[in-house]
């Protein structure tokens, strides 16, 4: 009975398959969006997708970026690729287009005019090699975020913090009421993140961009980023506690408010959602951890690898157009917690923190992402610097300049 | 036939068979063990980044790894782990077995218990002592639990031991079949020599130390290997315990390979860093090998 049942159901579901319509072609689609807010952000592409009669088959791989872009890139550099995979804006998949293992987007993109819908026009031109563009950009995130718990502060019995200072002042009423001030991740580009926001919030846009476009070393050296690494030095000492791995672990201990802040970018908000808490009453968001109101152009892009199926490459070219369109870029962006990159769009249903973030995006208060500065060697050596840094308590921020500089002089 | 004429049968024909079902071995053992070696190598001297390429830059490689400080600790988490699972591996193992060799009751039973770790992946016994050893839920937990509030054991979380947390781990899974094999080296000794020992009125521990032990003479260098290249190439381990931190505290060569060749995208730097793993198990192999080997011939 129970085996007729079994068999039953394995049957419908082999009809299902069948059954649908004609020029359906199944796309593999690879991502990092693990996390509960990205999965629902990545279902609405999926919803979108499937409903041009094609099917997404979801290929997310656990473990963040610097686990899965590694798959990524060993599965297409190794001719297995998938129909189209994410990558951040930036350098990442630089070597993959120069060896031409990318689809060149261009024709859809001048049909489609995304140079015109897509704002800021660098996102378009990190997807340009030689006039033409390998790759759609989907969303803006931004790294320079302070998340604080309202809760927390509460119970600490001391006012929400406005910036930076005020923050690392109420450090010790946080530890009094057996909280952890600030909650930082032990992965590594959770610590090198942390510092590449306090670069801009505390020694201003000019020394960052010194740094990481021009790569001098003598302002790495130099007294302002000092200042920096003192503030580093800060933070370090208001994370000794925190004991957790994951980035989402971590904001989960402000959520519960069992610690003060993170830094971290704004994809924190869609946990914040997911939560069921509300920007401004549950949490603050401070921009520029509330000194200077910068944002970054960090965030997401799809990469299509060449592919010998020219069903799956017209796919490709659905695909390419559903993310980019207005609804689709709403839907998604309003879960994800970032920014659409089309600026024609209906985003009133955005809440506080998000419409502060879309304030400084017009006002053009932007940075260009540490992605697309710097390599993703450089960026592998700062990780490692960080993170030794932070757990290191012995070790002297004058120490850590040291090998900062170094690590500026190497690099491309 | 011509070899038939001659009287002599070629060297190269003997065996035919046995020759010819080596082939596809050889052929592998050649173009996968030694091509891919000396293409690592080879490609360990250029600035090779996402892809392979032959754009040479001298020791450049060589250099910044032996700058990096990741790589210095690395090694050095490496030497201890290495030194200190080697020892207690042999010893414990030896101790299990020669307990297990007193003719006890229910050997099977703890044979068994002993050698189940062994079954399990290194990611697995990784994730079993990350919960174990986690200060909340595991050991520290425990004991806090039942009274005593200031017991502190934390090794996953702390810098300067976190080492030996990963020790712990791998002995536990490593120990049994270290075991296992000493017990059978231990039933391949005559009966007659312990009976021999006892006439004579050795005790049990001498007979042990001076007779046991060096008989088992090949059955110590087996294990000794077994337990070396797990040494080298410990990974997994880490990766599921620690993922090398706190910190950089708990980092080993083979995840600096890792890292560098596919998160950092420089080929380069990870294939210099691989080379550097071969040099040392070379540097340790070599003279052992000649000793062992190259002695043999000349008796």
């Amino acid at each position: 009975m129970r085996y007729q049942f079994m068999t039953a159901a394995f049957a419908a579901t082999v009809a299902l398959q069948f059954t649908g319509p004609a020029a359906a072609v199944d796309l593999e689609v690879t991502h990092w969006w693990t996390s509960g807010g990205e999965a629902a952000a990545v279902g609405e592409f999926a919803k979108a997708f499937d409903a041009t009669g094609n099917k997404w088959v979801d290929g997310a791989i656990a473990g963040g970026g610097n686990t899965a872009r590694p798959v990524m890139i060993s599965r297409i550099t190794g001719g297995d690729p998938m129909a189209a995979t994410q990558f951040n804006h930036g350098r990442q998949a630089e070597e993959l287009v120069e060896a031409g293992l990318m689809r060149d987007l261009t024709e859809l993109a001048t049909k489609e005019k995304w140079a015109e819908i897509v704002r800021p026009k660098s996102l378009l031109d990190g997807c340009t090699l030689d006039g033409k563009i390998y790759c759609a950009p989907i969303n803006i995130h931004s790294w320079q975020w302070l998340w604080l718990s309202n809760k927390a502060f509460e119970e600490a019995g001391v006012p929400v913090p406005k910036n930076w200072d005020e923050f690392v002042a109420a450090a010790p009423a946080l530890e009094k009421a057996g909280k952890i001030p600030l909650a930082i991740g032990g992965q590594p580009w959770q610590n090198s993140g942390a510092f590449n926001v306090l670069i801009p919030a505390i020694a201003g846009k000019d020394i960052f961009l010194k740094v990481y476009q021009d790569k001098d070393e003598a302002v790495a050296a130099g007294p302002e980023i000092a200042k920096v690494f003192k503030a580093a030095d800060d933070a370090r000492k208001m994370a000794a506690k925190s004991n957790v791995q994951d980035w989402n672990q971590a904001t989960n201990l402000v959520i519960t408010g069992q610690a003060g802040g993170q830094i971290m970018g704004d994809w924190a908000q869609g946990e914040f959602q997911v939560a069921g808490q509300v920007a401004g009453k549950d949490y603050t968001c401070l921009p520029g951890l509330g000194v200077n109101e910068l944002i970054s152009t960090d965030g997401d892009a799809f990469y299509f690898p060449k592919l010998d199926d020219p069903e799956q490459s017209k796919a490709q070219e659905v695909l390419a157009s559903t993310m980019l369109n207005p609804k689709t870029q709403v839907a998604f962006n309003l879960k994800k917690g970032s920014v659409p990159v089309r600026a024609d769009v209906d985003l009133t249903a955005a809440n506080d923190c998000m419409k502060k973030g879309l304030d400084i995006l017009a006002k053009g208060n932007v940075i260009p992402a540490v992605n697309q500065l710097n390599t993703e060697d450089t960026n592998n050596q700062l990780n490692d610097l960080f993170v030794e840094f932070f757990k290191t308590p012995s070790m002297t921020p004058e120490d850590a300049q040291k090998r900062y500089t170094d690590i500026i002089a190497a690099a491309e | 036939m011509t070899t038939r004429q001659n009287g002599r049968p070629s060297q190269l024909f003997r065996n035919l068979n046995a020759k010819i079902a080596s082939i596809p071995m050889v052929l592998t053992a050649l173009v996968v063990f030694l091509g891919g070696t000396a293409w690592t190598v080879l490609y360990s001297f250029t600035s090779s980044k996402l892809l392979p390429r032959l754009n040479f830059v001298g020791l450049d490689q060589y250099e910044r790894l032996w700058a990096a400080p990741r790589w210095m600790t690395a090694i050095e988490n490496l030497a201890i782990y290495g030194c200190l699972s080697l020892i207690f591996s042999l010893v414990i193992g030896f101790l299990l077995a020669a307990l297990l060799d007193q003719k006890i009751r229910f050997e099977d039973t703890f044979r068994t218990i002993f050698l189940y770790p062994f079954a399990l992946s290194f990611i697995v016994t990784g994730l079993i002592w990350q919960w174990l050893l986690n200060p909340d839920f595991g050991f520290q937990g425990v004991v806090r639990g039942l009274g005593w509030e200031s017991f502190a054991f934390n090794p996953l979380y702390d810098a300067d031991i976190v080492i030996y947390g990963i020790l712990i781990a791998g002995l536990w899974q490593g120990t049994g079949l270290v075991m296992c094999l000493m017990l059978a080296g231990l039933r391949g000794i005559d009966e007659d020599i312990w009976k021999a020992a006892r006439v004579d009125g050795i005790p049990m521990w001498k007979t042990y130390l001076y007779i046991v032990i060096p008989m088992m003479r090949p059955v110590f260098i087996t294990t000794l290997v077994i337990i070396a290249s797990g040494i080298v190439r410990v990974y997994d381990l880490v990766v599921a315990q620690t993922s090398g931190g706190p910190g950089i505290a708990s980092e080993v060569p083979a995840k600096y390979v890792y890292d560098y060749m596919f998160a950092a995208q420089n080929l380069g730097q990870g294939f210099a860093a691989s080379t550097m793993m071969l040099l040392t198990v070379a540097i340790v192999i070599v003279p052992w090998a000649y000793f062992e080997f190259g002695r043999r011939r000349h008796v």
